[in-house]
């Protein structure tokens, strides 16, 4: 499958992006700063960056399949770091199976049964596995717990791979459009809060749940944010101006309910990463955080509007 | 041809499934011997200890390699006995007192002349599941006995979780080894035995460990 040209000029844009980051990067570190840990950051980011933009290149099925093993590492990364039962052993187990299933249901395009399966049946099964074990100590919290894991990392990524699946018209020649319209905007932001932060932050807010968070770094994710989403919605997306503002909007602001949501579960933890696949970012939850939040509420949100 | 055996099984099988479906986080891999004769010294959890330490190292380098294992369980019958051997190739300890005390390590002494690297558990058995146990004083003969190899504490957390004991169904759960500085030797049992189990702990402290509820 050939790309849509826009994709690649958008592809073009990023790496734009990059080039110039790397180049920055190597300006600080002519003047003797550290930027071991912001040039490993840029890195993992180019090579991040190609991976999608080869996913994207063979094909909207693989980058189903890609999108389900973003899924799996995130649910395997948060499993070994939250407590769990020695006893769920094979509730556990079947968790990881629904993986493969609810990607077949987004692969099939069956959205009644991708919009309940986990939410209604994995509910249902998961207690009914460990019940039928027959350990009540801490039951609940386990139950509660293999079942959050499953929502956050499987079903609620799973909404971007669902994007793909939306009918295509004349304004969007591909879901793909949108994959990349949610990813770039949720990835710019965390790079945008954490930026204006760095540059101009001094209020703190939410210092309980994560000390580096600033008032002016959120601001100024949204306002970044919001702007991207005004130039690209016309170029990837079927929003007009007032919605690809709310859009901005939507996904500046609850990318940084989800980012300080996975924080409150690490500083509970006692842990600063949730692994260490990234080098520069840490695990691969810590990149998608964001992504859990907004993945569904973008998806609902386009979907609601224009389909 | 028993080490082409070897290279295959570990080739196709244990490192996928070490590196890919469980995913190793490996701290301080410099610490690992490039050549023998040396003792690995790791806690034991899981049957999957032996196969994560083994792919630690360069496939070349396999051959080297000795897991010291029971006897009872890994020659339990002929299928087991012919794995064990030809493609582990265990040194199998005889539990049962068939062997007079003295000559059980033997065939350790032995390989750790050869130059090669003994896989050791002096824990024994797998204990409890993700609980450091007390270690056996067999592994301080060995290092008495060959001051030339080096002794290296090895703490692995997580396959214990992946595949317990008494379990046969492989759960993925991300996996720690943290691999110790060679021991200095010790011609005293007790103080090297302190310094091993000293060491244990301390290398258990770089690995978050309270990830079980019950």
């Amino acid at each position: 499958m050939s790309l849509p040209p826009v994709i690649l000029q958008v592809f073009a844009g990023i790496y734009g992006l990059l080039i110039i980051a790397s180049l920055v990067c190597y300006g600080l570190g002519l003047k003797q700063r550290d930027v071991t840990e912001l040039k490993q950051r840029i890195n993992s980011w180019w090579v991040m960056v190609s991976v999608i933009l080869a996913c994207f290149a063979i094909g909207e099925g693989f980058t189903i399949a890609a999108i389900g093993v973003l899924s799996y590492l995130a649910f395997k990364e948060f499993v070994s770091i939250i407590p769990t039962r020695r006893t769920d052993h094979r509730p556990i187990f079947w968790a990881y199976i629904a993986i493969p299933i609810q990607f077949y249901w987004i692969y099939i395009g069956w959205y009644g049964m991708f919009i309940v399966f986990i939410p209604m049946y994995m509910m249902l099964f998961i207690p009914m596995r460990m019940v039928l074990i027959g350990n009540t100590k801490q039951f609940t919290v386990a139950a509660s717990t293999i079942n959050w894991l499953l929502l956050l990392t499987v079903f609620s990524l799973g909404h971007m791979a669902y994007l793909i699946q939306l009918p295509t018209n004349e304004s969007v020649f591909t879901g793909l459009g949108l994959v990349l319209f949610l990813l770039l905007l949720t990835q710019f932001n965390d790079v945008a809060q954490f930026t204006f932060g760095k540059l101009f932050g001094k209020n703190k807010v939410l210092a309980a749940v994560s000390p580096k968070k600033t008032i002016e770094g959120l601001l100024g994710g949204i306002f970044a944010t919001t702007i991207l989403a005004v130039l690209l919605a016309p170029l990837l997306t079927p929003l007009n101006l007032t919605y690809s503002i709310c859009a901005g909007l939507l996904i500046s602001l609850f990318g940084f309910i989800g980012d300080v949501s996975i924080s409150a579960v690490k500083r509970d933890l006692g842990i600063k990463d949730s692994g260490s696949m990234i080098p520069g970012h840490g695990g691969v939850l810590d990149r998608v955080d964001s992504l859990t939040f907004t993945a569904p509420l973008f998806f609902h949100f386009i979907r609601y509007l224009h389909y | 041809m028993k080490n082409w055996l070897k290279i295959l099984f570990f080739t196709l099988l244990v490192r996928p499934i070490v590196f890919f479906i469980i995913g190793l986080n490996v701290h301080n891999k410099k610490n690992l011997p490039n050549q023998g004769p040396a003792i690995l010294a790791a806690n034991h959890n899981s049957h999957l200890d032996t196969m994560v330490l083994m792919s630690l190292f360069p496939l070349k380098q396999l051959y080297r390699l000795r897991p010291v294992a029971a006897a009872d369980y890994f020659m339990k019958n002929r299928w087991l006995c012919w794995f064990s051997s030809k493609v582990l190739n265990i040194i199998p300890i005889h539990r049962d007192g068939s062997i007079p005390k003295e000559s059980v390590l033997d065939e350790c002494h032995q390989a750790l002349t050869n130059g090669d690297i003994l896989i050791l558990f002096p824990e024994g058995s797998r204990g409890k599941a993700e609980q450091l146990g007390e270690f056996k004083k067999g592994i301080f003969h060995l290092a008495s006995t060959h001051q030339t190899a080096k002794v290296i504490p090895i703490f692995t957390y997580g396959l214990g979780k992946s595949l317990p004991k008494g379990e046969k169904l492989l759960v993925p759960f991300f996996s720690d080894v943290v691999i110790g500085s060679p021991l200095a030797q010790h011609d005293e049992s007790q103080a090297f035995m302190a310094a091993l189990n000293q060491q244990m702990q301390q290398l258990a402290k770089q690995v978050n460990t309270g990830r079980i509820l019950d």
